[in-house]
């Protein structure tokens, strides 16, 4: 239930939140002041909510997990409007929000029946403006190529604009910059050239029609539509998080490590009083980290292997924090009635089973889950790609060259949707599938060879760290499938 | 939390004494002015620390090669632990029975010049009290602090807890 209390952060070592101007809207009756460039689910977090919608048999309360649009947890009645995601629709005077019953909304008779349609053409489509899709954009854009970005989210730049750490890598490819301002030069040289946006709209469909492709494009903020004939398109949708199999693993309070990253570095919102981190890849000692410079202090960190998968520094940062690393352990079960009040942490034998008599119960109320992601492949599957599932690249991916082309013409993978790796190489990825696209379509060829070939040669370089000998096998499998294929 | 782990976790994150040696500067070195100390030991692609460096002495021979340090050529400015993505460059001055510790600091509140502060070695576990001596600031908002510790703490003091 709504209590007076306004989780909004104030001061931060690294980030500042404007919040310049001040929105109201209705929960349930409720006023609920919010601020510009909040999201719903985001303010009602802030105000205090933790319960965002319950389950349909078991009426079992559900909160906050992901935070940009790949869950249903948020899933509320917008102004009518059944099943919006609230986490990637922001908040706007006068907007009147409900929660559904058991979960589930009811379609309204009319609202729908006659959205304005809108036609254009481009020549490169992207699907997802995060560090692929940007890349992939300006790299097309400045070989001449006309682009336009569609993403889902009302902020564009992806993952990166929550990403307050500074990047490794080389100093072309941004080392040594927090992720934030890579966001921003990205953003930046795509504006400057020209590249078009579309913000706050969903790629529902691309289809084959006369050798071009059709995006079918809903707006999740007007009734619009938009239908857009392209030449290319460069799939960079990013990627979900895994969820872990636990009991109580769906309690508000259990986040997904994006998720917890979204609240707090985007919204500038603190999760929780007291954390734990479940995984200790990169992405679970990063969050960790920063859970600690938004004020959450971080219980412990359990890894289920016997060592660290993140890269030792990042390590060292957290444990100089105090911060314990539990290895060979994992979360038993997550206790709580309403949202979570403690977890219950086990250590694990050789063969990964619980060793009873070690369990321990931590005090915390915000369990953070970061163990790993999976490709999101949805928009190649539904176009027709080859799809392959490849454990090495995180699931299910379109089979692709070493170009990220896919087996239906014209169709780029990119990033994490290509196969989950890191932000720099979706970087150097999306500026070969950009190079590549605009290359088919006669650009500045020897120009755009030049710019493939250099980011090819820049991520073979990347890859040779044993961190990128996982990705770099699973990239070597689809390749050969392609060949195959072709 | 009391619950000890056991050794398997203890390690995690930390350097062990063979590592801490190697990473550690010759002593004569650290007696004449501040020198980095880059603990940064596994192959991850990066190399930032090595054009941060205005003077070339930290060589990175591949961006997937551990960095190495030219100590005759560090200045012990700082530019690098400023810049380090994995905070892992650190500088270190042998002063008589003092020695002065530079670490990065992204947290509020701010150390300030003159405050004491409890000095934290690689657990996070406190060690000493230490004195700010210089608070260095990067355009991106990571500080770089110096304080004074014993001595005998030069290798073991990494953090600050204010």
């Amino acid at each position: 239930m709504l209590v007076p209390l306004n989780r909004r952060i104030t001061s931060h070592p690294i980030l500042e939140f404007p919040r310049e101007k001040s929105v109201a809207f209705m929960f349930e009756g409720k006023r609920i002041e919010a601020y510009e460039g909040e999201s719903i689910a985001a303010a009602l977090y802030a105000s205090g909510l933790k319960t965002f919608t319950r389950s349909y048999k078991r009426n079992r309360p559900r909160g906050w997990f992901c935070g940009i649009g790949k869950c249903s947890s948020c899933l509320m009645t917008v102004n009518g409007i059944p099943n919006v995601r609230t986490c990637i629709v922001p908040v706007k005077e006068g907007l009147n929000v409900r929660r559904q019953k058991q979960g589930l909304g009811t379609l309204p008779s009319s609202l729908y029946e006659n959205p304005e349609v809108e036609k254009f053409d481009v020549e490169l489509a992207v699907i997802g403006g995060g560090p692929a899709g940007l890349s992939a954009a300006i790299t097309a854009k400045r070989l001449g190529c006309s682009t336009l970005v569609i993403d889902e989210n009302f902020k564009a730049g992806g993952q990166l604009i929550k990403q307050t750490h500074k990047f490794f890598g080389s100093k072309e490819n941004y080392a040594g910059v927090r992720g934030i301002d890579i966001a921003k030069i990205l953003l930046k040289d795509l504006n400057e050239l020209g590249g078009n946006w579309l913000l706050s709209s969903t790629v529902a469909a691309d289809y084959i029609e006369g050798g071009k492709h059709v995006l079918i494009v809903p707006s999740l903020v007007e009734p619009k539509i938009r239908v857009i004939k392209a030449e290319t398109v460069v799939v960079g949708t990013g990627a979900r998080e895994n969820m872990l199999i636990f009991p109580n693993n769906d309690l508000p309070g259990v986040y997904g490590a994006g998720g917890v990253q979204t609240l707090m570095n985007v919204f500038g919102i603190k999760p929780g009083e007291r954390a734990l981190v479940v995984g200790a890849g990169n992405v679970g000692l990063i969050i960790a980290y920063q859970l600690i410079q938004a004020g959450t202090s971080v219980e412990a960190i359990v890894e289920a292997m016997p060592r660290i998968g993140g890269y030792f520094v990042h390590a060292a940062k957290v444990r100089r924090l105090g911060v314990p690393i539990y290895l060979r352990h994992s979360i038993k079960r997550a206790i709580g009635k309403e949202s979570v009040e403690a977890a219950e942490i086990v250590q694990l034998d050789e063969n990964w089973n619980p060793v009873e008599g070690t369990e321990r119960r931590i005090e915390v109320d915000t369990i953070v889950l970061a163990v790993g992601l999976t490709p999101a492949s949805e928009i190649p599957a539904q176009a027709g790609c080859k799809l392959t599932y490849v454990p090495e690249l995180g699931g299910q991916v379109a089979i692709h060259d070493p170009d990220l082309k896919t087996t239906i013409p014209g169709m780029y993978v990119a990033g994490d949707s290509s196969g989950i790796e890191e932000a720099t190489t979706a970087m150097l990825e999306g500026r070969i599938a950009g190079a590549d696209a605009a290359l088919s379509l006669g650009y500045k060829p020897d120009e755009a060879e030049r710019l493939k070939e250099k980011a090819k040669r820049d991520i073979s370089e990347f890859r040779e760290s044993p961190f990128g000998e996982r990705p770099r096998k699973g990239k070597e499998k689809v390749w050969s499938m392609m060949e195959a294929i072709s | 939390m009391e619950y000890d782990g056991g050794d398997i976790m203890k390690e995690a994150g930390i350097l062990s004494k063979e590592e801490i040696e190697k990473v550690t500067p010759p002593l004569d070195r650290a007696e004449k002015g501040p020198v980095a100390v880059i603990e940064c030991l596994e192959k991850i692609p990066c190399d930032a620390c090595g054009w941060a460096c205005p003077f070339d002495a930290i060589i990175k021979e591949r961006i997937t090669v551990p960095p190495k340090i030219d100590y005759d050529k560090c200045t012990g400015c700082g530019q690098c632990v400023l810049v380090c993505p994995g905070l892992a460059i650190f500088l270190i001055e042998l002063d008589g029975e003092k020695a002065k510790v530079t670490v990065p600091y992204e947290f509020l509140p701010e150390p300030r010049v003159g405050q004491e502060v409890v000095a934290l070695d690689r657990r996070g576990l406190p060690v000493t009290k230490a004195k700010v001596l210089k608070v260095m600031r990067s355009k991106d908002k990571t500080l770089a602090v110096t304080i004074e510790v014993p001595r005998e703490l030069f290798m073991e003091v990494r953090g600050i807890r204010i």
